[in-house]
């Protein structure tokens, strides 16, 4: 299927609202999904046998950068048996506030590859995953300060009193 | 009862901590931490230009250091549209190492596995002819692990005079050796006591886990993206898909896993051969050639977002760049590596496995561990 094949049948399925935008002018056409709906919408993308995408690639959390105070996942679908490949996106604005995280709604009931990816970008980035069954720090000792992928990261000087030489 | 194993076990190839609830032998839980090796792979992309950032990629997978490169180059050539403009000769060096490194992996896969399971002596062998590979590679690149030898736009250097004659030679040399490791291992009754049966991994499983490479061909399904995506020129060449068919045990079994890698090697060395011949007369060295030709000076994207995939000897290992169009480094670079989807499954795998059994699933499953930390 194609990308305008995929949209109008998303559509079909939910109506308009469910997408936000779409942004074509790249190599791979991405779709923009209201951030709310994209457990359903990714289900529906998995069940359905026209679409089929059973294999979730890659899932990335982004900081869009202070100035955007915008962050967003990305999610990389395949499908093995149609061999089609399909992007989506969530945003949410956020403050920045480490006392408050942008919330997105996690896919681990789709795909349970999601759940380490998802674990990563709480981890790296401090997006929060709601719906998670275990969302906790993965890579990084879990009593780590900050999110060191944020753009506005300030590199640790020490750790449990132990200094970070660089 | 609650067991730690690790944080140093030798088929990890790094350091991977298992806390396994147990209940006298039998493995009721297993509750993966990960994070020793955590270089920060995804920082430091942020702070340095795509040509800067390859050696890093050599890093996360350092037995396929060759593949990480040709699948992280792959992606920025597609964003700047020029990977129409690579010569003929150039691609087929690069597939040429990059199977070569393939081998090399493959055999550390075999060779450990077999130290898992407690055979010593196809260690040795598979450490010996790998050996024969990094020497090689070494004389390509002037490293013996880290090589950072394909760049954006070209290669570091061309391929040294009589390498293509040596590399016919290895495949000459290595075709019986092979055979008798097959011997020595996988036809060996003890061998395949430990791993028939063992670990079985349903397909349907594997695809939900996002398992990738021999994991999920070893689940019975005939997928590689060498085929599916038609990179570089892999098209060009005639070679096999290995897949589990279940000749011995259940489809999905840890000897399934190991025999698709068993497999691999012997198309890789048709590859090889094949790569060799093509180098030889239809893309000769000529005193004019120069793989550096299009290397550009500096590497500015347009703003746009990618994702690149390319099959590795552990499975899909996949870039997703964000370009911002202005400067020479990229916004952000997320890595997807293999091994980390492919060892997220263990839990679900090894419920109600004895031990000893533990111990082989996870050396079928054949994790880098530079590869899940990053």
């Amino acid at each position: 299927m194609t990308f305008v094949e995929i949209k109008e049948l998303l559509i079909q399925k939910f109506g308009t609202d469910s997408i936000e935008a779409e942004e074509t002018q790249g190599l791979q056409p991405a779709l923009v999904i209201k951030k709310d709906h994209i457990v359903e919408v990714c289900l529906a993308l998995r069940d359905n046998e026209k679409t089929w995408f059973d294999f979730l690639s890659s899932l990335s959390g982004i900081d869009y950068g202070v100035e955007a105070q915008k962050f967003g996942v990305v999610y990389h679908l395949t499908s093995i048996l149609k061999k089609h490949q399909l992007v989506l996106k969530v945003y949410q604005e956020n403050d920045r506030d480490e006392q408050n995280l942008p919330v997105f709604k996690s896919v681990t009931s789709v795909w349970k590859t999601a759940d380490w990816h998802e674990r990563e970008a709480f981890d790296l980035l401090g997006i929060y995953f709601e719906g998670h069954p275990d969302l906790r720090r993965i890579l990084l000792p879990d009593d780590w300060e900050g999110y060191p992928l944020r753009k506005d990261y300030k590199t640790a000087e020490q750790y449990h009193n132990i200094k970070i030489d660089l | 009862m609650v067991l730690n194993l690790g944080p140093q076990h030798p088929s990890t190839h790094g350091v991977l901590r298992l806390e396994l609830i147990t209940d006298g032998e039998i493995v009721k839980e297993v509750i993966p931490h990960l994070g020793y090796l955590h270089r920060c792979f995804e920082k430091h992309a942020e702070a340095l230009n795509y040509g800067q950032i390859i050696p890093f990629t050599d890093r996360m997978d350092y037995m396929a250091s060759m593949n990480n490169n040709h699948a992280f180059v792959m992606g920025v050539e597609k964003m700047l549209g020029i990977e129409d403009k690579i010569p003929k000769r150039v691609e087929y060096i690069r597939v040429l190492v990059c199977e070569l490194n393939r081998i090399a992996s493959h055999l550390i896969a075999i060779g450990t596995y077999g130290i898992d399971i407690g055979a010593f002596t196809p260690f040795l062998w598979c450490f010996r002819d790998r050996e024969h590979i990094m020497n090689m590679l070494e004389w390509t690149s002037g490293a013996r692990m880290l090589y950072n030898y394909i760049w954006v736009g070209g290669l570091f250097y061309d391929v040294p005079v009589g390498f293509e004659e040596r590399c016919v030679e290895f495949v000459k040399y290595f075709k019986p050796k092979m055979k008798e490791l097959n011997e020595l291992l996988t036809e060996n009754q003890i061998f395949i006591s430990r791993t028939a049966n063992v670990g079985v991994l349903p397909l349907d499983v594997a695809i939900n886990y996002g398992c990738s490479g021999p994991m999920l061909r070893g689940s019975g399904l005939k997928y590689d993206l060498r085929r599916e995506d038609e990179y570089s020129v892999y098209p060009e060449l005639d070679f096999e898909i290995p897949y589990a068919k279940g000749e011995i045990g259940t489809v999905g079994d840890c000897w399934n896993r190991y025999k698709v890698r068993i497999d691999e090697i012997a198309e890789s060395l048709k590859i090889i051969e094949q790569c060799a011949v093509k180098l030889q007369h239809e893309h000769k060295r000529t005193p004019d050639f120069d793989p550096r030709a299009l290397v550009p000076k500096k590497v500015v994207p347009k703003q746009q977002d990618f994702y690149c995939r390319a099959e590795n000897p552990k499975g899909e290992i996949g870039f997703y760049f964000i370009a911002d169009g202005k400067s020479d480094k990229p916004f952000r670079v997320k890595s997807r590596g293999p091994s980390f989807n492919n060892l997220s499954v263990i839990s679900e795998i090894s419920k109600g496995v004895l031990i000893a059994d533990l111990v082989a699933i996870i050396g079928s499953i054949d994790i880098v561990l530079g590869e899940v930390d990053r």
